[in-house]
This record gives C-alpha cells, structure tokens and sequence, in this order.
C-alpha cells in the first residue's frame, strides 16, 4: 500500500495533490505508451476515474490495487491482461459507456463534438470494427444534421455494429427505434454505394 | 494499439484472392455469400497493409493489383445480336456488382492513398477496365444490333423495350455521366438511320419520341404504361380481365348505365368489387394529378398571376368530386369501398404543391377569395354557402390542417382588420361548418378574432362618449381603435415607430381611457396593421389619401422639412431597414408619386432623397395608396412547424405519462393517430422529439429492450 502511495506522489502535483495531464504525460513515457493510446483509457476505466487527464489518490490506489502493482514495471506488465479483461463482453459495454463520460469536461456537458467522437470511435472501437468506424466517422464528417453527439447515439452505434449486417445492413429496420443519425447513416451508406 | 503482426504483401494479397475468387464464384451463380465477419476481416487486411510502416506500407502495390483484379473475358464476341445483347447487359450487371463489392475491400485505399496521389477513385479504374476490355471490343457490334431490333420494332414485331433501355443505358454510364459516347457511338448512327427509313419530316419528329419510350423514358409514360400493366395484370378471373380494360373506358366515357349495370353484376361475386373500385380509384388519381399538374404548368408560364391560378385548380378539384360523388351515389349505390376509393384518391393529390404553393395554403386563399368584398359578387347568397360547404368538404382530404387553419387566421385578420370582409353571416358560416367537421379547437381563435371586432365596436362607441363628454381630452384628430385580445389573432410584429405628435396625443389618451376600465390589462400597439385618411395639400387641390398608418407617419414628416434624405428619414421615423424601403418605394414609385425621390430611379436606396410632390394631381378626390404586402408564406410555415414540434413533444409526453412503459412502435402510431386530426406527423420528426426528451430525462431507453421506453417521473 505504501509503494502504491509513494509512486502516486512521485506523479503527482505538488499543490493539487493529484496526478494532473503533465504527471500523466510522464507516467506515460515512463511506461513507454503513447498517452493517446487506448491503454491509458482502459487505465483510467480501471480506476474509475472521474475527472479526463487527473487521477486522485483513491482512484489510484483503487486501480493499482486491483492490477496488484505497485511499480511502473509491475504496471507496464499488467497492460496485456487489462487489455483482455476489458475486451470480455459485460465489461466492454462499460468501458465504452465510460469513454463518453470521461470525455464529458464541462460540468453538465451532455454531449460531445464530432471531432472528439471520431476520434474517440477510433480509439475505442477501431481494432473491433475498423470499417463501421471508418464509414460513420466519414459520415460524421459531412453530414449538418447534428453537430454532436449524445450518450444514446453513442450506446446505439455500439449495438449497430454489433447486430447489423455490414455493409448491407440486410437485417437493419428504421422502423425500430435505432437512433435517428443511424438510420440517416443508413440511408446515406445505401445512396452512395449503388 | 498494441503489437501488430505485420503481413508481408503476397501473405496478405493471398488472402484477398480468396475473397475475389468467392465474389466471382458468386456473379456466376453460386449461391454463397459473404456474411459480416468475413467482409470485415477482408476490410481490416487491407487497412493493416496500408497502415503498417515501410517498407511494409504496400498502398501503392494494391492499387495496381485492384486493377488486375478486373479480368473480364469476353465470351461476349462469339453470340450475336439479341443474345449478345443480353449477355452485355448481364455482364456489365456483374462488372458493376464486383466494382462495387471490391471498392468496399478496398476502401480505405480511396480514402487516404488516392486523394494524397490524386489518382483516379477506385469506381472510376473499375469502370475504365470494362470501357478498355469490353466496351471498345463490341460496341460497334451492340450498336448494329440495336439499330436491328428497333428496325424490328418498326415493321410492327414486339421487341423487348426493358433490353434496349438497359444496353443503352450502358452506353450512358460507360460515358461516366458524359453523353459523348452515348451520341457518337450510338445516337449519331440511329438517327442516320432513321432519316432513311422515313422521307416525311413530321414522321422523323414521332418517331423520336416514341423511341423516347426506352431512351429516355420519361417518368410520366412509365406510370401510365404501369398503371396499364397493373390493370391487366391484377385480376386472376378472366372473365374479370376482359371487362376491367373495360371499366376503365366506361369510367373515362362517362357511361354511368353501363357502370350502374357492371356494380349490380359484381355485387354478387364475392370480392368483385374490390378490382372495380381499383380501377376507380386509379381513374379518379390520374384525373387529379393531371389537374394539378395543368395548374403547375400554367402556373410556371405565367409567373406573375399566382393568384388566379390557384383559384382554377380548387374550381376544378371540387367540380371532380361533385362529379365522382354522383358516380358513388348513383351507380355505385352509395357502396362504402367506392367511398374509400374516393376518399383515398383524393387524399393523394390534393396533398400536391402547386408553384411552390401547399394545397392547404391554396385552400385558404380560395376562401379568402370568396369572402372578401367584390370576391364573389357572381354568386348569389344560396351558391356562396354552397361553395362553402364543399370547401369544408374538401378540408377532409388534406393532411396539413394546421397550416390550412394558420393561412385562413391570417387572411380572415386581414379580412377583419381592413374591414375587407363581405358578409358577415358567411364568415360565421364557414366557421360553423369548420367547427364541425374539425371540432372546436380548430376554430376557437378565429371565433375569438370575429367577436373580438364585435366588441371592439362597442369599446369604441364608449370611447366616443368619453371623448364627447371630457372635451380637454381631444386629440385632435378622428381616432379609431381595435382592441384584440392577444391568443386568438395571429402574432405582429410591433416596432417602436415615432409617432407624429397628434397620433402620440390619441393614444395617450385612449390608453387613459382603457386603463381606467381595465386596470390588469396591457395594451400593446400594433401601429403596422393600421390604416389612416391624411389630407394632403397639393397645388391643384386638396386630395385626401387612404394609407397606412406606416406611411401616414412618413409622409407627416414632410410638414416639418422641404426634403429629407433616406438616413433623416430612419432617424426621425425610428424604422428599420426591413420597412423602410417597401414603405417609401410605395408613396415615390408606385402608381401615385406623392413623394418625388432623388435620383428619379425605379427602386429606393439608401443614398436617395426624398421631397413632397406639391405638383401632384389626379382626377379623384380621394385615392388610396397601396402597400404591397410581405409575403408571409415563409412566416406562417415556420409557425406552424415550430407549434408541431409542441404538439408531437406534448403528445409523446401524454402517453408516455399513462402507458410508462411503451415500445417505439406503439409510440409512434399512438402519436400519429393522436395527433392526425390536425397534420400528419413525419415519423422522422417523431423520432427526433423522442431522442430530445430523452436528452432532457423525460424518458430513458430501457436497457434490455433498447426498443422500448420508460417514462422518468
């Protein structure tokens, strides 16, 4: 518990008491990740952190515990099977769930903007669902209808790519109740490809 | 992303082979498919290959070895004519199935290594390969072969039309949406022909445009050669088939004995009705939408008369249903399947814009039409109530009731307003039979709006009495005021226009009247909709002038200045710029000129100056001076879809409040069915509502169920 501890201050802020972005970016490099990588989310998902680019003392110790490391080593070594754990299907729906909220900064912020959710899609679903990615993110981009994206949109496309048939969409119905953007996404892939 | 296997290029194009040798097993017949999985692996193999870091970034390798991948063999050289034709059109049918399935492997190719390189996207180095291997090899021969059928076709043979579109419509799409190919390869040499076949001028022109027929079919003769096709082709009985070709022409003869004669027959054969009414119903459709469609026409020739036209349309559309109505009652013996078939025939295209026009908006003019002064002076009283009462009628049909009854408020204000209302007795009429076939919150705003004016000429009666009996009060000047209470009219701007000095001392002064008997109210001035006589002193004589208050306004400003420039004038009036111009264009350069403008142009600029026109004459001693009106089309659609996107929110709320628990499916026909008396909800707009009440917490997507939802207290 101690070690856990004294790693945590070896990051941290001086004034604030927590690890801030800066402290991340070294406990990044310390572990050889790129601090845009995935890992690092499922890092914070570990943790349960709440606040995007901090880590609080309880969020350390909660995550660190149950990854049993106490080292930068130890950590580095428990990424594979953080990785595995997070891929298992009850808890990537939580993990996905988590993305968006741990991107939500503002307080009361709802939703977040296109740019961040491609980015985000990339990240998280990218090594899953490379095309379905690909294609709605290009969608994204140029459709005007919405300029960003709420949790349920968010929820609903994770659900899209795993139900529906890509890319035929054989099995898709807009009269259910898929998201509206999912059913113009639809529309727009089926116009485009004849 | 963590470690990568990195996949050399013939490890990786292996795999792709497999896939491409599985796609071309399938345009030949097989019947396998490619579910998601495989597609994806296919997908995420070439997005692997393009991504991985060089010297393995092989981008560029499987661009040249997409294009390898079109080997389109022509075995197409050995058949000849309709068969070859055949043959190309199937072939050409999978080449575009391939390119199609093959630009989703290869995605990812188009989106990033193209546009860096600017080459050609992958669809079109598809297309280039048949155009290279096929086309060039046996176009000439498909074209003989073409040129051959329709020869056929002109000595009376039956030729397959639907072959002929689809091989040139290949010539079309080969050309990539450019015609050339299309008219040099084909065209140029089919018109050769045909000057030999015929000598007479008058022959080539029809026999264009029969070829037209699967050249370029136009939608029109596709929907009633359909429409042909699907009489002859809906009946199983063959006795039936000979006679529907025959209801149809009884219905376009007007036969109605022969029709009367036909129901009682097929009266007594179970279900032999059903393809008469069919029939019926289509015959009645074609009769509408040509009527629509001979107004649209009119209306685009003759731009300026929007008004007469819309007018004519809903004369003949009520004509139509007074005739078909008489069918239904007389020969079809008042049958409710022929009433359906009405109902629904109607219902399809009185739902039709004409000129940018809906037919809620034409509606409401044509009774605005009727019941202004001088709008029916033809009519006797009997004939107007009658043509009322077909109008309600026709209201039945038309989906968008709510824009019907926001046109109608804002013309029956104007109507009110401007004391341009004829009779009294209809407009309370048509209200009535409004009411009852809409129901009473239809019409209650605009029942509100006629007693409104009902009380305002008693208001004004005591405000006369107070003026006569309090004589310091005076202002001055004759002053007559509306009141209207505020829920029923239609929402007006007011904007803070400076009033000349004896209007300011009239409505100061009613104000102290009003106040005085109504302590909680608010009066609020709507200066716009005023109307005012100014008496204006010309050098040939006095001539008093019918304006708006607007313009009375402007034009008092002249009594304190010789001439005033367009900027004097915003400042001192405190208009804008949105009313200005209209205001002054119509007292400078409209009809009556009794402002003269400098420069003497046609339209009002910032830059122009102003000065009463003292030379001024006309042979009346008292004219009004028109202002145009604005266009509130734009307005009172935007109104009218902001007030549904309430009612849909208000009805999903009410029966997500009772039911709680309810699937997407269930929601949406409830709110339809809720909210279908007044307009026909888009499901889209539905769904948009539901997802914004979930933003806001009204309601949550179950989790188990993401097709159902619960209501959040």
């Amino acid at each position: 518990m101690e070690r856990i501890d004294y790693l945590f201050y070896s990051y941290a802020n001086r004034s604030s008491g927590m690890i801030d972005p800066e402290g991340i970016e070294i406990l990044c490099s310390d572990m050889e990740v790129d601090h845009m990588d995935v890992r690092i989310l499922m890092l914070a998902w570990k943790m349960r952190a709440e606040k995007q680019g901090y880590f609080t003392l309880e969020e350390w110790r909660q995550g660190l515990k149950s990854l049993r490391s106490d080292t930068v080593n130890k950590l580095i070594k428990a990424l594979p099977d953080l990785e595995k754990e997070v891929k298992r299907p009850p808890n990537f729906v939580d993990f996905y769930n988590y993305a968006f909220r741990y991107c939500l900064t503002e307080e009361k912020q709802k939703s977040i903007d296109i740019e961040s959710i491609c980015q985000l899609l990339d990240l998280v679903l990218g090594s899953h669902f490379r095309a379905q990615v690909d294609y709605f993110n290009e969608y994204l981009k140029i459709q005007s209808d919405y300029k960003v994206i709420n949790m349920d949109q968010w929820m609903g496309f994770y659900r899209f790519c795993n139900e529906i048939s890509f890319p035929d969409f054989s099995n898709y119905d807009p009269e259910l109740a898929w998201p509206l953007i999912l059913d113009n996404f639809v529309e727009w892939m089926r116009a485009e490809r004849t | 992303m963590g470690e990568r296997k990195t996949f050399e290029l013939e490890q990786g194009w292996e795999y792709m082979q497999k896939g491409i040798t599985k796609l071309k097993g399938i345009l030949d017949g097989s019947l396998e498919q490619f579910n998601s999985e495989e597609y994806m692996m296919l997908y995420t193999t070439i997005y692997n290959m393009c991504t991985q870091k060089p010297p393995n970034d092989y981008s560029q390798q499987l661009y040249d070895k997409y294009r390898e991948a079109f080997q389109v063999l022509p075995s197409i050289r050995e058949k000849h004519n309709e068969f070859m034709l055949r043959e190309l059109v199937k072939r050409w049918a999978n080449h575009k199935i391939m390119v199609r399935w093959l630009s989703r492997f290869f995605h990812y190719l188009d989106r990033y290594f193209i546009a860096r390189r600017s080459l050609p996207p992958l669809n079109e180095v598809g297309l280039t390969c048949f155009r290279d291997l096929v086309y060039q090899k046996v176009n000439s021969k498909a074209k003989d072969a073409v040129l051959d059928v329709i020869g056929k076709e002109r000595d009376g043979e039956q030729i397959d039309r639907a072959l002929l579109k689809n091989v040139l419509d290949i010539f079309v799409e080969i050309g990539m949406s450019q015609m050339d190919l299309y008219e040099d390869d084909f065209e140029a040499h089919m018109l050769q022909g045909t000057g030999a076949y015929y000598s007479a001028e008058e022959c080539l022109k029809r026999e264009r445009e029969r070829v037209s027929h699967y050249l370029h079919s136009s939608s029109e003769t596709k929907l009633v050669e359909k429409v042909q096709h699907e009489l002859l082709v809906v009946h199983v009985n063959q006795l039936l088939e000979k006679e529907h070709s025959g209801v149809h022409s009884l219905l376009r003869d007007d036969k109605l004995d022969d029709l009367s004669r036909m129901f009682r027959l097929y009266h007594k054969v179970t279900r032999g009705l059903e393809p008469v009414s069919n029939v019926f119903k289509q015959h009645i459709t074609a009769e509408g939408t040509a009527l629509v469609q001979q107004a649209e026409d009119a209306a685009s020739s003759q731009a300026a008369n929007g008004g007469v036209q819309e007018q004519v349309l809903i004369r003949k559309i009520i004509e139509l249903h007074d005739k078909y109505m008489t069918y239904v009652t007389d020969c079809f013996q008042n049958h409710t399947l022929f009433h359906k078939a009405m109902k629904e025939a109607f219902e399809i295209f009185c739902n039709k814009t004409v000129a940018g026009s809906s037919s809620a908006e034409q509606l409401a003019t044509f009774c605005d039409t009727i019941l202004r002064k001088g709008g029916s002076d033809k009519l006797n009283d009997e004939a107007i109530e009658e043509t009322l009462e077909k109008v309600v009628k026709l209201l039945a049909y038309i989906s968008d009731k709510d824009l019907f009854a926001e046109f109608y408020r804002k013309k029956l204000a104007r109507r009110l307003l401007f004391d341009r209302s004829a009779n009294d007795e209809h407009e309370r009429s048509i209200l009535s039979k409004l009411k009852q076939q809409c129901g009473g919150q239809f019409t209650s705003k605009m029942e509100g709006m006629v007693t409104d004016l009902q009380l305002a000429k008693e208001y004004q009666s005591s405000f006369d009495e107070y003026l006569g009996n309090n004589p310091s009060t005076r202002p001055g000047i004759d002053l007559q005021v509306s009141v209207l209470t505020t829920g029923y009219w239609p929402s007006y701007k007011s904007s803070d226009i400076n009033l000349p000095a004896e209007m300011a001392r009239g409505v100061e002064v009613f104000k102290e009247f009003y106040d005085n008997k109504n302590k909680h109210r608010k009066l609020t001035w709507i200066y716009s909709l005023g109307s005012c006589h100014i008496n204006a002193k010309f050098d040939q004589k006095p001539i008093e002038l019918i304006v708006t208050t607007y313009q009375a306004c402007l034009l008092m400003l002249f009594n304190t200045s010789d001439k005033l420039s367009y900027p004097e004038i915003m400042t001192q009036s405190n208009l804008s710029n949105d009313d200005l111009p209209r205001l002054l264009h119509s007292l400078s350069c409209g009809k009556y000129k009794i402002l003269s403008k400098e420069p003497n142009t046609k339209t009002v600029t910032q830059n122009d100056s102003f000065e009463f026109n003292h030379k001024f004459n006309d042979r009346m001693r008292r004219i009004k001076v028109p202002l145009p009106l604005v266009d509130e089309r734009k307005k009172v659609v935007e109104d009218v879809y902001k007030d549904r996107r309430y009612a849909i929110d208000a009805a999903i709320v009410r029966i997500m409040k009772s039911r709680k628990v309810l699937g997407y499916q269930q929601l949406v026909m409830e709110c339809v069915e809720q909210l279908s008396r007044m307009f026909k909800p888009d499901i889209k707009a539905i769904k948009k509502r539901i997802e914004d009440l979930i933003s806001q917490e009204y309601l949550e997507r179950e989790k188990e169920n993401p097709n159902m939802f619960r209501y959040l207290a």
